[in-house]
């Protein structure tokens, strides 16, 4: 949409989403400094550099300790919520059955039920019928319901813009539903599955209120220990966390992103 | 002779037919059952058994007793201010910082909407508690804020940005942005850009086409987004639970330590429950008011 007011006319709106975006972008990087800091202070810019807080934080077992629990429950997460997720998926796209949109709701719904509410529930559930609480498994489990809703929507807008007559072709020639979803549908819908396995993961990582309720003990997960570290005793190895957080949380989707865009241009 | 269908053989094709139907239907419910049990049990019956939980009160009796709770003690009447406060004064701000970068989102050529969309995404996809602590070091008091308002000597002690309702709020405000932007770019994106060069033309100001014809069309995203993020306001924990710094108590945070502080769960439970109906009054008003905008076209 081009415009006939002039750019001259519009420089004060220029400048205010300038504003705006430097607000939004430039005080996470703040971290990345602070974390090379060479003393004990948090202060901007730091009086001089060195690793140390990076030392101090592979050094500690309660941080890498809770490092493997966080990759194992993101994995876990990412796998179960990927594979049941594309199955509810397929299943519910195009079908009117009676319960389909029952189903659909309620898949989608831990997206706006508040994640406190969430995390009171399971603890309830996992407090009332015993060994479940402090678990990897109930704290996967718990991930999987505020993760589905992710999975779901991105596969069902890659079921839509996919025409499932080509597997009914793939049927009449004699493959089995399963040989023609892996050999027909799953190649055309890549995309969307890498884009939900990359939400899953990310959604568990960072989850923070569930892994608070039902995660203690030798089951900690990073975004537990981290807030337990912000709220109680604050020092520069959170900004080591921080930094290696960041890392984490935005390297794969930029990579997912240039090669899907790279692949598309190929496929052109 | 061949091209002879009798009866029989079209009712044993139909019966065919409908077998085949029903297996699909029922192959459908199967595949979809493990991702909708999972849901079901830990989400959607936790929140039925919260709601029974609420309605008993200290005593075991049967009643609203945790209820009345929230009523006659002055600590929740005065978290339940705070929390709609809070709530309320995000939103405001997030319009006012969101709108016009969805606007320029929405009319932006190529790249610099390309480029501006990552602006927005980038801190959306970083995880809260990275963000909350950056605003920790920055907000504090020798942080950058007040070292550059005292060298600019527009303050000569440094403010108290952190562990209140500033700091609180620009947190909030932060994290909740993105969520106004998306949702309102999205309905200002399916505006029709001739609309407005249509009111030009027949002589309509540029501010004036903007109030008459952009602000109305964009309506739609603009209540979704505002009462999205008021929504997530309400039952928001992480920011004000650090930017706070004990002091500003919301709902999310007070339901929380009520369970790991006292023995019994009926208030927090009922805490809970008014929680959840103050989201789906919102969502629900929301939907309402949403489809009545769009309709009305």
């Amino acid at each position: 949409m081009e415009s006939y007011v002039s750019h001259r006319e519009r420089l004060w709106l220029y400048i205010f989403v300038g504003l705006v975006v430097f607000y939004l972008v430039a005080p996470t990087l703040i971290v990345i400094p602070v974390s090379f800091s060479s003393t004990t202070s948090l202060s901007f810019p730091p009086p001089g550099w060195s690793t140390r807080w990076y030392h101090e934080f592979f050094g500690q077992p309660k941080w890498i300790g809770s490092v493997w629990v966080s990759l194992r429950v993101a994995t876990c997460t990412m796998i179960i919520t990927t594979i049941i997720g594309t199955a509810a998926s397929y299943a519910l796209h195009q079908s009117s059955f009676r319960f389909a949109n029952t189903i659909k709701v309620t898949l989608v719904s831990p997206l706006a039920v508040p994640s406190i509410l969430i995390a009171v529930g399971i603890f309830f559930v996992y407090a009332a019928t015993g060994g479940m609480l402090n678990t990897l498994t109930g704290v996967v489990l718990g991930h999987t319901v505020v993760a589905m809703p992710f999975v779901i929507l991105t596969m069902m807008a890659g079921f839509s813009s996919y025409d499932m007559s080509q597997e009914m072709v793939a049927r009449s020639l004699g493959a089995s539903r399963f040989k023609a979803f892996t050999s027909v549908t799953l190649p055309q819908i890549k995309f969307s599955v890498a884009t939900a396995m990359l939400l899953s993961f990310l959604v568990s990582f960072d989850e923070l209120i569930i892994s608070m309720m039902v995660a203690s003990g030798p089951v900690s997960t990073l975004s537990r220990v981290t807030f337990a570290t912000l709220r109680d005793d604050v020092d520069p190895t959170l900004a080591a966390v921080s930094t290696l957080m960041l890392l984490i949380t935005s390297v794969p989707p930029l990579l997912l992103h240039i090669y899907v865009a790279r692949t598309k241009r190929k496929e052109r | 002779m061949a091209n002879f269908i009798t009866s029989t053989q079209l009712e044993a094709n139909r019966r065919a037919l409908e077998k085949d139907r029903r297996g699909e239907t029922w192959m459908r419910l199967k595949l979809a059952s493990p991702a909708f049990l999972v849901v079901a049990v830990l989400m959607v019956l936790p929140l039925m058994v919260l709601l029974s939980m609420s309605l008993f009160g200290l005593d075991g009796q049967f009643g609203f007793s945790n209820y009345a709770l929230f009523f006659s003690e002055s600590v929740y009447v005065q978290m339940f201010i705070n929390t709609f406060w809070i709530a309320f004064i995000v939103t405001a701000i997030c319009l006012v910082l969101g709108y016009p970068v969805a606007y320029l989102l929405a009319i932006l050529p190529s790249p610099w909407s390309g480029l501006l969309m990552l602006a927005v995404l980038v801190p959306f996809w970083t995880s809260g508690l990275v963000r909350t602590f950056a605003w920790l070091i920055i907000l504090q008091r020798n942080g950058v804020v007040n070292k550059t308002l005292i060298w600019l000597e527009i303050i000569e002690k440094p403010l108290a940005l952190v562990h209140n309702m500033t700091g609180t709020i620009i947190g909030m405000v932060h994290i909740m942005v993105p969520f106004l932007i998306l949702p309102l770019y999205a309905s200002m994106k399916a505006i029709d850009g001739n609309l407005m060069r249509a009111g030009a033309n027949l002589g309509s100001s540029p501010v004036h086409a903007f109030f008459r014809i952009f602000l109305p069309l964009s309506l739609p995203g603009l209540v979704a987004g505002t009462i999205m993020v008021f929504v997530m306001c309400l039952g928001f924990y992480i920011t004000p639970a650090i930017l706070g710094g004990g002091k500003i108590k919301m709902i999310a945070q007070r339901i929380q330590e009520s369970i790991a502080l006292y023995p019994t769960w009926g208030p927090a439970a009922a805490l809970a429950v008014l929680l959840l109906l103050m989201t789906a009054i919102c969502l629900f008003v929301s939907l309402k008011i949403v489809r009545r905008l769009t309709l009305g076209r």
